[in-house]
């Protein structure tokens, strides 16, 4: 197939250059650069300027969001119900909780993730992955965190899918997960990945976060403890959102 | 000893059937006399529009409260589908993707307290959200961060009037008039 797009090797040799200059500058950077050019999507869609600094203890950002029952029904957590019948593809469930950059469990907030079925597709119009869809499985799911800041959702393990960043791109499996604190300046997009899968490696988009150790706080644990017999497979993932939050309290608030 | 943040990664591509609702846009109550239109368009470091960009709002309510209130993603329990908002409860949340030409709306009700909405950005491509304010204010501006920048790169946080209560706001994810993003840390 004729292309004009850049093959695996010259992908991989930009990341590895990438990893060789962020490990040169001895910097700590827990988050991807914006401006990451092997993955060609961001090129036109980062700043050029650096971000301006807002230290306010006043700012509206350092409150948020909240939401509550209403925002969710009991059956979201579990994708493989509320269908005509079951999903195809290897039951999981994956559980974890979420902290903020204190450590302390967010609790009552929202969790949103979506996913492709088994064979790496997803229920979206614009997804040409000529994979089959699964007439029982649209792959999104919701739940609220738990006292503890603990969510649980029980799914399927999502499957490979090719993309066209460059020939032959496959995105490892992935669950993208969105995550509110409690404040805005906390919000977290993000996406996890399956320990042992051997494009982690290939992949630009978790290779954007150039931190090894950072890096592999987006692959899931295993945990056979979780595995519950003859129904489904256990990953465990723990999830920190980082930027501060309001010190003062709710009934000094105006 | 403090845990460390986990990564961020892009939305992707294929949010659309998660994260959006039909009236995320519409975070004013219906038919309420005060609402406000806020809307612009999303472009690129080539001008294109960004038609897969999500832009997510939040104020405080008009009387300057800041605690906001369940209900911006209402589910609907015996379908599983959206139920929409109750109508009467003010949220404080917005949320709306772009559409094909890189365009957003949103209905909501001036912030109480502050002049500006805050806004964050979501896109394929965009490997960390960014972001942003929009200010009502008509250009006067109080905070000293924003007095000291350039007059151009301030004049994109200020959203231009278009008419009564309908207000412009643009974002420029790179290069010419290039949107200020802003960091809190
Ligand atoms: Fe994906």
């Amino acid at each position: 197939m004729p292309s004009n797009l850049p093959t695996q090797q010259g992908i991989s040799c930009e990341i590895d250059q990438q990893a060789k200059a962020y490990a040169a500058s001895g910097a700590v950077r827990h988050h991807p650069p914006r401006d990451y050019p092997p993955y060609r999507s961001s090129l036109l869609r980062h700043p050029r300027q650096p971000l301006v600094p807002v230290r306010d203890p006043e700012a509206a950002e350092l409150s948020g969001p909240v939401f509550g029952a209403t925002d969710v029904t009991e059956s979201d957590a579990d994708l493989t119900r509320g269908q005509a019948g079951e999903p195809l593809g290897e039951r999981i469930t994956v559980t974890g909780r979420v902290l903020d950059r204190a450590g302390r469990p967010v609790a009552g907030q929202l969790v949103e993730i979506w996913q492709a079925n088994a064979c790496g597709r997803y229920a979206h119009r614009r997804d040409r992955h000529p994979a089959p869809l699964d007439p029982h499985f649209t792959g999104t799911g919701r739940c609220l965190t738990d006292r503890q800041g603990r969510y649980c959702f029980t799914t399927v393990k999502p499957g490979a899918y090719p993309w066209h960043n460059h020939t032959g791109a496959w995105r490892p499996s992935h669950i993208h997960f969105s995550l509110f604190g409690t404040a805005f300046t906390q919000r977290l997009v993000t996406q996890m990945y399956f320990p042992g899968d051997p494009l982690l490696p290939y992949d630009p988009i978790l290779q954007s976060v150039t931190d090894a150790t950072a890096r592999s706080r987006l692959v899931a644990a295993y945990d056979h403890d979780l595995s519950t017999a003859g129904d489904a497979l256990g990953y465990r993932w723990d999830i920190v959102l980082d930027g501060p939050a309001a010190t003062r309290t709710e009934g000094s608030r105006p | 000893m403090s845990p460390l943040p986990t990564p961020s990664q892009t939305v992707g591509p294929f949010y659309g059937c998660a994260l959006p609702s039909p009236d995320g846009h519409r975070v004013a109550p219906a038919g309420h006399p005060q609402a406000i239109t806020v809307h612009g368009y999303v472009r690129d470091g080539a001008g294109s529009p960004v038609p897969d960009a999500l832009l997510e709002f939040w104020q405080p309510a008009p009387d300057g409260s800041r605690g906001g209130a369940p209900g911006s993603l209402r589910r609907d329990p015996a379908t599983g589908g959206h139920a929409g908002r109750d109508g009467v409860t003010f949220t404080g949340f917005g949320r709306v993707a772009t559409d094909a030409d890189g365009h957003y709306v949103l209905h909501t009700l001036p912030p109480g307290g502050v002049p500006y909405l805050s806004v964050c950005v979501f896109a394929r491509g965009l490997l960390h959200h960014l972001f942003t304010r929009a200010y009502l204010t008509g250009g006067q501006v109080a905070e000293p961060w924003l007095a000291a920048l350039p007059a151009e790169r301030r004049a994109t946080l200020l959203t231009r009037p278009e008419g009564a209560g309908v207000h412009r706001f643009d974002i420029r994810l790179q290069g010419e008039k290039e949107t200020v993003f802003l960091a809190f840390d």
